[in-house]
């Protein structure tokens, strides 16, 4: 198999052997699993800042100008450096604060959007921990972070950030339906809920061209659902800027509004992630039963490379829908969850069911 | 409505009403207990309908301070400025317009504001620029304030 | 009986949040005292007077020319119209008749202030909706006018053109050519707007059926403007009460009979159409000749009082000044048209959400300044 160069597996498994052959089992867990937080922070770090700086250049682009462009080539160090900014500036401590839950808050929004990207397979073998239950994890983490959110704004004592708060508690708790019934369209399909199986699966031609229509309506949904659940834009609600002046987060400076800020983003990432990894095949590159030559062309290019590839396009695409659409109403956007989202997906998952179950194939 | 037909009404009201007129419009000046039931009937009438008070602004003429009221209607097109003034310049009081035009709620707390006429049957009498406490009402001509006003 | 007692004085209890003085939509400093009951709004009462600074006062100490620049802080936006209206009131208390020059080139002016307004409330309402890229839409054109008032006028934003009479200076002889080029350039520009936000779904919903007020409502509220054209109210003086060269000039006046957020949008877009209309009309026809008649340095008007009332971006805007014959008027009473337009909020917003609240306060497109004076 040519994509066996790009192999992994091995990899992981010989740095696993060694630390269990070196020291005690305990040692080596324990080495183990700082080896992983040390790459994860690492790569967390990364990815977040160039998100955020993505982003600026993204919006420039749409709003017809430059973006950052100062420090470092194109600006490419300028969120290093706001991070920085971010870093040193003072801490306020509001006086009528719940200053436990205040200060609770932050953390546990960045510990969620942290452990979603454990389960994400970035390359075969290439991922911290392969759960049977991979969707399930994905979608139980994410939806922690409201938590997180709620705390907020309800610690601040502020009544824009309780607002804020509110409105994000109802929005994730509505759209946290429509990303997992569109996630449980692939699992129907696929049969399992092990991301590296549904990965696997994806080998003869990507879930979203294999589903049939099914899939195609999941997958939109779920973008939709995703970005909701990001409390972007158009759905930024709970920060609502020309309404909430920074919704739950308003009270918050400094590194804990840095926590709040690179949080988003990289819940843009793990949504960017799943949708990828389910629907596009993740880091499967673009096979077509039949093209042999093609597929063995596909088969050269890294699976790293496809899957960042594949979220770096999702992630375009949910920038564009911010910096396009304005702002939807609290109830125009529950009425889209309740009323036109959650319907056509209970509908999307019967007929994948049935078409499964006729074993009805396009390739 | 030409301004010899408005006069003609006017006077059928108030008849001790002073009618003046100039170049633009035709001035009518009335006792304070007589504004309110000319406006009235002026807004309410099929044949003036003035329905619309495009400017309400506060006067001191010295001697006493007034209410100018500029109304139009938005049928005829016809316009026509109503006056009233008080002497009582320690606790000036004249009746409200602002249940004929809703406008005058706004316009009226900005003339108590600015030269402490106060407006009986208003709905919330209340400072509408400075604050609360300010002494004085700056608009009047007597109003001095020496930190603030520099003489030249 | 006691824990029951305690739920419903909580349903009675209001939220009231408060929105300004610092607030992003609300324009500059003013504060709306809101109460709310969940997302709904049940009532809503304006504060003003951060910015007031007693322009009234200070005018009664002023010469005429003076006052024309005192009134550009009023309304920063159409600051040339608030200029006309001095203007126009003094002349014709002098019964000075001005060049047709003069007048080809105030109405020029004007309608190049009336677009750059509308740009610049167009970028604010995408804004207050949440779409920020329209800010940047809208604010790269405006910079255009702002360009050729600079070359004319030498001012950007505060501009004191007009004096009694006249004009400050004759226009550059790059003038015309810089509006035809903008006119050319704009009115390709201007469906872009559209398709940016006018044709939004979202935008539409939330715009549609929302800050209702009826055509009874609008004209007791003195609510003018394209606000109130949007309800259904003519109160277009360029059309009821001509000045300047409107009288003979082509245009429509815009009205809606929705009276909501979405037909005062329309009416603005609409707006920006017929003033380029008007522009275009007179630009190549401006005739030569002075752009001044000599007055004298220390005007005195006649005693009487004089009333001009002029069409600004937002509406009507009056002066009233009575002179007792001296270089001084005696008093001197601006009528604002977004004083009057900001005192129909209450009734618009009220059981509105507080995303309305916001829509509701951009579509009246209200500049502090000229609300506190």
């Amino acid at each position: 198999m040519p994509f066996n160069i790009y192999d992994f597996t091995s990899f992981t498994q010989w740095i696993d052997k060694s630390l269990y052959d070196s020291c005690t089992p305990f040692w080596a867990m324990i080495w183990e699993m700082s080896i992983i937080g040390v790459v994860f922070l690492a790569f967390y770090a990364v990815v977040g800042l160039y998100l955020v700086y993505a982003e600026r250049k993204i919006c420039g682009f749409i709003q017809c100008r430059v973006g950052p462009n100062r420090v470092g080539p194109y600006g490419f160090f300028q969120t290093i450096a706001d991070l920085i900014k971010l870093l040193m500036k003072e801490l306020i401590y509001i006086k009528n604060a719940d200053k436990v839950l205040f200060n609770i808050a932050p953390f546990i929004v960045i510990i969620t959007s942290f452990l979603a990207i454990a389960a994400i397979p970035f390359a075969k073998g290439l991922h911290a921990i392969d759960f049977d239950i991979g969707v399930f994890y994905l979608m139980a983490v994410s939806s922690m972070g409201v938590i997180g959110l709620l705390l907020a704004g309800w610690s601040s004592n502020n009544k824009y950030s309780l607002i804020g708060a509110m409105r994000s508690g109802a929005q994730i708790v509505s759209y946290e339906l429509s990303v997992g019934l569109s996630l449980v369209t692939i699992v129907v399909l696929a049969g399992t809920m092990q991301l590296s199986q549904i990965v696997e699966l994806q080998r003869d031609g990507w879930f979203i061209f294999k589903g049939h229509i099914p899939a195609f309506i999941a997958f939109i949904i779920f973008i939709t659902a995703g970005i909701a659940e990001t409390n972007r834009g158009p759905f930024d609600l709970a920060e609502a800027e020309s309404e909430l002046t920074a919704g739950y987060h308003t009270e918050y400076s400094g590194i804990k509004f840095a926590f709040f800020f690179l949080a988003e983003y990289m819940n843009m990432f793990i949504i960017a992630s799943i949708a990828a990894t389910v629907f596009w095949g993740g880091w499967m590159p673009l096979h077509f039963p039949g093209l042999e030559n093609f597929n063995h062309f596909m088969d050269f290019i890294p699976p790293f490379i496809w899957y960042i590839g594949k979220t770096a396009v999702i992630i375009f695409i949910m920038m564009w829908f911010k910096w396009t659409f304005p702002r939807l109403r609290i109830d125009q956007l529950l009425n889209l969850e309740w009323k036109y989202l959650l319907p056509i997906n209970l509908f999307n998952v019967l007929l994948m069911a049935f078409i499964v179950l006729k074993g009805w194939e396009l390739f | 409505m030409t301004n010899e037909q408005l006069k003609e009404k006017v006077i059928a009201i108030v008849p001790n009403a002073e009618v003046k007129e100039n170049k633009q419009y035709l001035i009518v000046t009335v006792p304070q207990n007589k504004l309110y039931t000319l406006a009235k009937t002026f807004k309410e009438s099929e044949d003036t309908a003035f329905d619309y008070l495009f400017c309400l602004s506060g006067m001191d003429w010295g001697d006493s301070l007034g209410v100018v009221y500029h109304l139009e209607s938005t049928k005829y097109h016809h316009c026509i400025v109503l006056k009233t003034k008080t002497t009582n310049r320690e606790n000036p009081v004249l009746d409200t317009v602002c249940d004929l035009w809703k406008t005058a709620e706004f316009l009226e707390r900005e003339v108590f504001d600015l030269f402490g006429i106060n407006f009986k049957n208003h709905p919330d009498m209340r400072r509408i620029f400075l604050e609360e406490n300010w002494q004085g009402y700056p608009l009047r001509k007597d109003y001095v304030d020496e930190i603030n006003i520099v003489e030249r | 009986m006691t824990v029951k007692l305690q739920i419903k004085n909580l349903e009675e209890q209001e939220y009231t949040i408060n929105m300004g003085p610092q607030h992003p939509s609300t324009h500059g400093v003013l504060r709306l005292v809101v109460s709310l009951k969940g997302e709904i709004v049940k009532n809503v009462q304006p504060h003003c007077g951060y910015i007031h600074r007693g322009i009234e006062k200070m005018c009664e100490k002023l010469t005429y020319q003076q006052i024309i620049h005192l009134t550009d802080r009023l309304d920063y936006l159409s600051a040339l119209i608030s200029n006309e209206a001095v203007c126009i009131a003094v002349e014709e208390a002098l019964e000075v008749e001005v060049p047709e020059r003069v007048k080809y080139i105030r109405t020029i002016m004007d309608e190049l202030t009336r677009i750059a307004s509308h740009q610049l409330w167009w970028c604010s309402f995408g804004m207050d909706l949440g779409g920020l890229t329209c800010f940047f839409y809208g604010l790269r054109d405006r910079e255009k006018i702002l360009d050729i008032f600079e070359e004319s006028i030498g001012g950007r934003l505060i501009l004191s053109y007009y004096t009694p009479g006249g004009l400050m200076n004759d226009i550059h002889p790059n003038f015309k050519q810089r509006v035809k080029d903008f006119i050319k350039y704009f009115r390709k520009i201007l469906p872009e707007y559209d398709q940016l936000l006018t044709g939004n779904v979202i935008m539409q919903e939330r715009t549609k059926g929302i800050g209702l007020i009826s055509k009874e409502d609008a004209i007791s509220f003195g609510f003018t403007g394209p606000s109130g054209r949007g309800s259904g109210f003519s109160c277009d003086l360029r059309k009821q009460h001509p000045y300047g060269m409107y009288s003979k000039v082509d245009f429509k006046e815009v009205l809606y009979t929705e009276g909501d957020t979405f037909a005062r949008y329309k009416v603005r877009i609409a707006e920006m159409w017929e003033s380029m209309k008007i522009i275009e009309q007179l630009i190549d026809n401006i005739p030569e000749g002075p752009y001044s008649v000599k007055m004298k340095p220390i005007i005195k008007l006649p005693e009487g009082e004089y009333y001009q009332r002029v069409e600004g971006c937002r509406g009507e805007f009056g002066v009233y000044i009575e002179s007792r014959g001296e270089k001084f008027p005696y008093r001197l009473k601006l009528r604002s048209p977004n004083f009057s337009n900001l005192s129909a909020l209450n009734t618009l917003s009220k059981d509105q959400k507080i995303a309305d609240l916001v829509a509701i306060g951009g579509s009246l497109d209200y500049i502090i300044p000229d609300i506190d004076r």
